[in-house]
């Protein structure tokens, strides 16, 4: 590895990220770390503000700022901090070195040019190819993500492309200058599940063949059961427990994400006569938080959780959770 | 579970058909139609939950929507209690609209954010009854219980609700008028899963204590399969399987329905290792031009030669179990005309 550098592709410390909004502050990502090895879907669950997508569209630097202001944390890749890097060096790694594919097909594509220009867009502007070069890749790139035709479908609108259709081509983008990380923001939710079984086969073939790593945003546990290799799961702008997938589902040690397993019908196995529900409603963020921000919902919530904010702690292989409670014990945590 | 034997139907639909015209040219001549709901045929009994499922732009929602009349159907027949509502004159249906109503998808966009919850769920009391104000407060407030709203946010607008709440403000107004029959046009779609199972956990109580019965339209099979007591997959207009939830689930005899069942991803990562995935090609075929012969024909696994050439008619091939399939032929029982024919047993 040159000059000492991480295994990590993608290595995020500590990451805050504030809102400042006319009726004060939201604190939507309170010191969020992960990483990310070479060739890896690390999925990321969580309710809707949860922080979830808020977190990668910050290490990007997507966001609008202001409103959005990175306050704290370091987001390394490729040797560099792109929480601190000049706006020329994130736009030339914006697209290129990392992709996104987002939720919606219809509203993130342009419906006034081609397919085809859109592809080659990211193609002309990083990677300086001509127009005939460029257009042999978007080619290329939409026969790999599965659209058939290809170099006929190039001179379509979006329009022309159905919903799945339309988040290949959106894939195909994402995919065109080689990305080192794929960022997936709730690729499939707005599809069918017929058609998320297509898209969702098609990432795993392309994860085999290009090596590139994902960060995947879903609320789904289904999608991430069967994709994820490791799992990051938000509450309240925090990493509330990670682990590796298996283990996550088999050994949740967070209180949110046992009940969120326990919510959700299955369409096999034994059928519940009652759904657990969790109760209340999910935190606002308007100031740092300095307790647990799931105990008003949490049923094994303590004084000490509406007095400290548990930290991260170890609890297994590559398994961390941040709650005073210790379920291998069945005992609050003693530190 | 529920039992349809002795069951009083409730509503009864045959052969509905919902299609909308295409215009085109400059003088808007009618050019096509698209058959969103094209020959819908079933019952719903009373005090059971039917589960209407199917992928975006099968048509679930329009035949929703086209049962309560809120559009006019191109054809068929509607009953509801043995009165026609598919052709119901205005002040007819007027007298019928209370025991039939609705709950939307969206609780944003159904909710007009100019007026009160008191308002919103007082509208239907003041179009339909003869309350007195007093009287009106008193049974908005007994609705607000009912759906665990408090008493003190009466007067707040819409928007001051989360997702959840707002849904709950919705079906307090479905409630008003104390009907018989619901349509749930897919209600927790809008919603994050912890405050789903709070929904749901709310219609099935109130089902219970007022014996009410519902059209649990969805695309999400698992909630699906919790709340109905039977299931009827759409594809493209149609209804391709009808079945009890449970053998429906257990034993999917449509080749639509079992790929739509084999797609939805479990939340357990063992599930996914032995899994044998169907995985369907292509998309669902325009409604305006629907292939020849069997709606399914273009993605189907198991197509046959005769699928391209014969539209399969939905018959009956075990007690309750439903099927439009050209592969069930030999299991008929008997040739139903209908769907929803009753079953001698």
């Amino acid at each position: 590895m040159p000059d000492g550098a991480t295994p990590f592709v993608l290595d995020v410390k500590d990451l805050k990220t504030v809102f400042r909004t006319r009726g004060g502050e939201v604190h939507a990502v309170n010191n969020v770390s992960f990483t990310l090895k070479a060739g890896e879907l690390l999925g990321v669950v969580g309710e809707s503000g949860s922080g979830k997508s808020v977190t990668m569209m910050s290490l990007i630097r997507l966001l609008p700022m202001p409103p959005a202001e990175i306050r704290g944390g370091s987001v390394m890749f490729e040797g560099q901090d792109l929480a601190r890097v000049p706006e020329d060096t994130m736009r030339d790694i914006r697209g290129a070195r990392i992709g996104m594919v987002f939720q919606d097909p219809m509203t993130s594509l342009n419906p006034v040019f081609t397919v085809g220009y859109q592809i080659m867009e990211p193609l002309r502007t990083h990677m300086g190819l001509s127009k005939s070069q460029a257009a042999t890749r978007a080619a290329e790139l939409l026969d790999l993500v599965g659209i058939p035709d290809a170099r006929r479908r190039l001179s379509d609108y979006p329009h022309q492309f159905s919903g799945g259709m339309r988040q290949r081509v959106m894939i195909a983008i994402a995919l065109a200058c080689d990305p080192k990380v794929l960022i997936a923001d709730e690729p499939t939710t707005a599809l069918d599940v017929t058609i998320q079984a297509q898209i969702l086969e098609l990432i795993k073939e392309l994860r085999q063949k290009l090596g590139m790593a994902i960060v995947w945003i879903t609320h789904d546990l289904g999608v991430i059961a069967g994709i994820a290799d490791r799992v990051m799961v938000m509450y309240g702008g925090q990493v509330v427990e990670h682990a590796p997938v298996r283990e996550l589902f088999a050994n949740p040690q967070h209180p949110y994400t046992r009940m969120l397993l326990e919510t959700v019908p299955s369409i096999r196995g034994e059928r519940a006569e009652k759904l657990r529900v969790i109760q209340g409603q999910p935190p606002i963020l308007s100031r740092a938080p300095e307790s647990c921000p799931f105990r008003a919902r949490c049923p094994q919530a303590m004084d000490r959780c509406a007095r400290e904010n548990p930290a991260r702690y170890d609890v297994g292989p590559g398994h961390d959770a941040a709650c005073f409670w210790d379920f291998r014990t069945g005992a609050a945590r003693d530190v | 579970m529920f039992d349809t034997t002795g069951a009083k139907k409730l509503v009864e639909i045959r052969d509905l058909k919902m299609h909308f015209p295409i215009r085109s040219g400059l003088l808007r001549r009618v050019t096509g139609a698209v058959k969103a709901v094209d020959g819908v045929s079933f019952d719903i009994y009373e005090g059971e939950t039917l589960g209407l499922v199917g992928e975006s732009g099968c048509g679930k929602s329009t035949c929703g929507r086209a049962i309560l009349r809120l559009y006019d159907p191109t054809a068929g027949s509607i009953r509801l209690e043995g009165e026609e509502i598919a052709t119901a004159p205005f002040d007819k249906l007027r007298r019928l609209r209370p025991k039939m109503q609705m709950v939307f998808q969206d609780p944003q966009a159904s909710l007009n954010p100019r007026m009160t919850v008191a308002g919103i769920i007082g509208e239907p009391l003041m179009e339909h009854t003869r309350l007195s104000g007093a009287d009106r407060l008193a049974r908005i407030y007994e609705l607000m219980d009912a759906v665990g709203l408090n008493r003190d946010f009466a007067n707040r607008y819409p928007h001051e609700f989360s997702g959840g709440q707002r849904q709950r403000i919705g079906i307090a107004r479905a409630l008003a008028l104390n009907p018989k029959f619901i349509v749930c046009d897919e209600p927790i779609a809008a919603l994050d899963v912890s405050i789903q199972a709070q929904v749901v956990n709310l219609l099935e109580e109130l089902q219970d204590r007022l014996g009410l019965t519902y059209l649990f339209i969805s695309h999400d099979l698992s909630m699906v399969r919790h709340i109905a007591d039977r299931v009827a997959v759409m594809y493209l207009g149609r209804v391709v399987e009808l079945a009890p939830r449970d053998a429906l689930f257990a034993d999917p005899k449509h080749p639509y329905t079992t790929a739509l069942l084999s797609a939805v991803p479990e939340p357990d990562p063992a599930s996914h290792d032995d899994a044998e995935r169907i995985i369907l090609q292509g998309d669902v075929p325009s409604p305006a031009n629907p292939p020849k012969g069997c709606n399914f024909c273009t993605r189907c696994p198991q197509v046959m030669a005769i699928c391209r050439q014969i539209d399969p008619e939905i018959r009956e091939i075990a007690p309750g179990r439903f099927v439009a399939c050209h592969l069930h032929d030999q299991d008929t029982q008997k040739t139903a005309a209908h769907a929803a024919e009753p079953t001698e047993v």
